[in-house]
């Protein structure tokens, strides 16, 4: 709820405190304050001091993913990250960049581009490095260089109580102790607030083409992007485009490397070839901030099957969503704000018995899918569990119990009520 | 060298546990799985670190999923501790038994359960050498890209456990990036499985954690990995330089053309001195340093990337280059370079191998740092490093018949590795922490770094009973509020933990 005075120890702590206004709400559930440190000690002294007033908190960056989530059970207090905007050092020579967790992912590109470099990451909703490290987004290009974790190389993070801690390091080849980074990445603010990071880069390529067509159904695009993917023409992103179930799949890929050697591997492919990206890349259902998204996670070799499976359960649901995605195993799919919540339930329950259903860790057999609702109206979210079922949500309770044993870090926001 | 632990004699209770365990793990795997001669036993004593040495009280080798969970099980409802073990081939000690403890050997587990080429996946059970994964997709033209030099024995299992790398993994990434999904047994001997094996973690990316935790959070028991396809074209130079410095020079200006190697090795002269005296691998003689480059990838780009080499090679000071592009020619460059651990015996009575890390710039320095600790020791150290990554291999040279060498050997061990650390490194590259370097672990993290690390190991194992005594220095007591202390720890009270 709205307060209305700043309690002393958080002045002391951060020189950048302030009465949170209704726009801080957070999937409708008002904090009281917003502090901004600007630094890992006043961050630490920060949580210290929320800790002592046995104040609840939720971190943000500029909060493009924050609605994701279910609802917190209660928010006191939101540490705001945009102050800790520094890029810390780039050395170019070891490929190697640690930054601050506000730091925006597009101002870092921009930087490291100048040494004819970069972060290969390319989320549709990119926001602040710590953001993108808490949702582990990634786009096309996971295909190659994979999600936030397999870049990350070391992490800064203060947990519930202030005390700060680091793993990793700044080379990227390290095993000394457990890696906290990768627990962190896609943690949804739930351990605890990552003030830094260290990255693995890659040289920026010297040239990049694009290539794409269109499919008339999910067994062609499917077939299309295995001749892509298995042949010499080393593709590092793929993309997916299917607006409504009318319309044609559109497919496309990235590849990267020298001109001559661009031309070489591209000149006798299917499809059409592009300097650019074509308009509707990574632009699709992961990059829509309103109405429901789902993220499906499958096994690459089901694309034909999933597709028509989707298209199938929407069908009976009575919804015609759009669906895109970076086609090796991640889709999305996204149902307009204004559908019936009853029939975008039926879509995610349908999903989950079509995809991910019948299995469980006990079974023996790990199921080979999920379906989350990555973010959906309040009319949706009282219908359904965002997350589906999860393998060993009792090792991940214990983990939150250890991290967080008095629940302040965003209550209830994450599997299973963590 | 006197490192090896006195094997403590077990205690009364110790051979109650047993006696009541031995048999429960005999219904469990039946009577020839379970090992308790004292002469069979021996064989276990150690892995790939034979300085550390301690025979296990009881061994037993299960072959399923379910069985593991039944030894795990009984062992927690024992109180009895357990350690898994793969090959054995790991160097920092990690598979080390207990003396009080029930040893898990993995190998009769091997079996590669479905290979899935569309979706770039292979399952397999921990057992499984790490090489077979590999020769399974072969004809899928897929491989498996982690691939330690032991790839022949080791298995995937203890990949997982170190999560080790390898020379490739400069551009193909360690076990971590190629894992997918683990089915593990919890030190409380539940059967569970951590992620799906889609690559998209839904809760906490506990496939990432467990991955590297070197055997303290659990056992894995089937193992989804990724699988890559095998580039289309693969070449290897192979350039002598005179010195160090030139070889490294290279290595940046590779770096900053924006060229990434599949791997990049460096060798010094007493490195290519000890293997030319074990395999004869006749590399250019003169050489005061050899540096072998992979580069992998579409044919033309590889091309282009080994003419560019070349010429900086050349330009940094390279007298001759040698080119592989068939398997043969690319073995004999690289039998040099994989012998050069083992061919220190030509040269040295014993070795001690470090496994620090340094950012790539600094190599230089380190390397200097390295030859004037080396004179003030008066030992010699030869290096065999990754140089792509600055993962470095200083191979300590001494006598291991004189106390005195011994000593002076781990000192200069141990001032190699604070070099790394204060040059921005780390004590482990890919050998992991183990029993060998948990005493460096406060050299490069806080206390607070090591405690918070250990909130993981309190969630997966609050009874402290997996893999004991390896990573951290100080074990921290699970439950235990930092600051908030009412009387001793039990464990304390029972005599049976120490803290300080």
């Amino acid at each position: 709820m709205l307060a209305d005075s700043i309690p002393g120890p958080l002045a002391a702590a951060c020189d950048e405190v302030r009465l949170a206004s209704p726009a801080d709400a957070v999937a409708g559930v008002q904090p009281g304050l917003v502090a901004a440190p600007a630094t890992t000690d006043q961050a630490s002294a920060v949580l210290r001091a929320a800790s002592e007033l046995g104040l609840t908190v939720i971190p943000r960056g500029t909060g493009t993913k924050l609605a994701w989530g279910n609802p917190p059970e209660r928010v006191d207090l939101i540490v705001e990250t945009t102050a800790l905007n520094r890029v810390i050092e780039h050395a170019a020579g070891d490929l190697v960049a640690t930054v601050q967790a506000g730091v925006q992912l597009g101002d870092l590109a921009g930087l490291l581009s100048q040494a004819g470099q970069r972060l290969a990451l390319d989320p549709a909703r990119p926001g602040t490095i710590g953001g993108v490290l808490a949702t582990g987004v990634a786009g096309p290009l996971r295909l190659r260089y994979g999600t936030p974790r397999d870049l990350l190389i070391g992490i800064t993070v203060v947990r519930a109580d202030g005390t700060v801690a680091r793993s990793g390091g700044k080379v990227v080849k390290n095993v000394a102790g457990y890696d906290l980074g990768k627990l962190f990445a896609g943690s949804r603010g739930t351990l605890g607030l990552i003030t830094e990071a260290t990255f693995r880069l890659h040289p920026l390529p010297a040239a990049i083409a694009y290539r794409s067509a269109e499919c008339a159904a999910p067994a062609d695009a499917a077939r299309l992007l295995s001749d892509w993917l298995h042949s010499s023409i080393d593709p590092v992103a793929a993309e997916l485009d299917w607006p409504a179930s009318g319309e044609p799949i559109r497919l496309g890929i990235a590849v990267e490397g020298s001109q001559a050697g661009l031309d070489e591997r591209s000149g006798e492919r299917s499809g059409e070839r592009s300097g650019s990206p074509p308009g509707w890349w990574n632009a699709g259902a992961a990059a829509r901030s309103d109405g429901t998204v789902l993220q499906l996670a499958f096994w690459a070799g089901g694309l034909g099957s999933v597709l028509t499976e989707i298209r199938a359960v929407a069908g009976r649901a009575g919804l015609d969503p759009a669906i895109s995605g970076s086609a090796a195993g991640l889709l999305h799919v996204a149902v307009p704000e204004q559908a019936d919540a009853s029939r975008v339930a039926g879509l995610v329950t349908g999903l989950r018995a079509s995809l991910a259903g019948g299995a469980d860790g006990a079974s023996g057999q790990a199921a080979r899918a999920s379906v989350v609702v990555q973010q959906a109206p309040a009319p949706v979210r009282d219908l359904v569990d965002l997350f589906g079922p999860v393998p060993s949500l009792r090792l991940m309770r214990a983990v939150k119990q250890q991290f967080d044993p008095g629940r302040v870090l965003s209550p209830g926001r994450f599997v299973g009520g963590i | 060298m006197t490192l090896t632990r006195p094997d403590a004699p077990a205690s009364p209770a110790t051979h109650a546990a047993f006696a009541t365990l031995i048999p429960r793990l005999t219904d469990i795997c039946g009577r020839d799985a379970v090992i308790t001669d004292p002469l069979e036993l021996r064989t276990y004593e150690c892995d790939g670190l034979t300085s550390h040495r301690c025979v296990p009280g009881l061994v037993v080798l299960p072959q399923t999923a379910a069985q593991v969970a039944a030894i795990v099980s009984a062992c927690a409802k024992a109180g009895v501790p357990f350690v898994a073990r793969g090959s054995g081939t790991g160097l920092s000690g990690g598979a080390l038994p207990a003396a009080d403890g029930v040893l898990i050997v993995l190998a009769r587990m091997r079996k590669i359960i479905e290979v899935d080429p569309a979706s770039r996946r292979a399952v397999v059970e921990p057992g499984v050498t790490n090489l077979a994964v590999t020769k399974a997709a072969q004809p899928f033209g897929l491989f498996y890209a982690p691939d330690p030099s032991s790839q022949q024995v080791c298995s995937v299992g203890g990949n997982v456990a170190e999560n080790s790398g390898g020379a490739h993994c400069l551009k193909h990434g360690f076990t971590v990036h190629h894992v997918t999904g683990l089915e593990i047994v919890t030190p409380d001997g539940e059967l569970t499985w951590l992620g799906d094996g889609t690559g998209q973690a839904n809760g906490y990316d506990l496939v990432g954690a467990f991955t590297g935790s070197e055997g303290t959070l659990g056992i894995v028991t089937k193992i989804v990995v990724r699988l890559t396809p095998i580039p289309q074209a693969v070449t290897t130079l192979l350039a002598a330089f005179e010195t160090t410095a030139q070889g490294g020079t290279a290595v940046s200006a590779i770096i900053a053309a924006g060229i990434l190697p599949a791997a990049i090795e460096m060798m010094d002269a007493l490195s290519i001195e000890a293997a030319e005296a074990a395999v004869a691998c006749r590399y250019p003689p003169g050489a005061g340093a050899v540096l072998i480059v992979e580069l992998d990838g579409p044919a033309a780009d590889v091309q282009a990337e080994s003419a560019a080499v070349r010429e900086i090679a050349m330009r940094a000071g390279a007298f001759e280059i040698r080119e592989a592009a068939d398997p043969d020619d690319r073995a004999a460059i690289w039998r040099g370079r994989r012998a050069a651990f083992a061919a220190m015996g030509r040269i040295s009575p014993a070795y001690i191998v470090q496994d620090g890390v340094v950012p790539r710039t600094a190599l230089h320095d380190v390397l200097m740092r390295i030859s004037a600790l080396s004179a003030a020791a008066g030992l010699r150290v030869a290096n065999v490093f990754h140089a792509g990554d600055g993962n470095l291999h200083p191979l300590v040279l001494f006598d291991d018949s004189s106390e005195a060498e011994s000593a002076a050997a781990q000192e200069l061990s141990g001032a190699i590795l604070d070099e790394c650390i204060s040059h921005g490194g780390s004590i482990t590259g890919e050998h992991g922490v183990g029993v060998d370097k948990s005493k460096y672990m406060p050299r490069m993290f806080s206390s607070d770094d090591l405690d918070t690390m250990q909130l993981l190991r309190c969630a997966f194992d609050p009874a402290g009973l997996c893999n004991p005594g390896k990573i951290f220095p100080t074990p921290r007591m699970c439950g235990e509020v930092p600051g908030v202390r009412r009387g001793p720890h039990p464990l304390v009270a029972a005599g049976q933990a120490d803290q300080f």
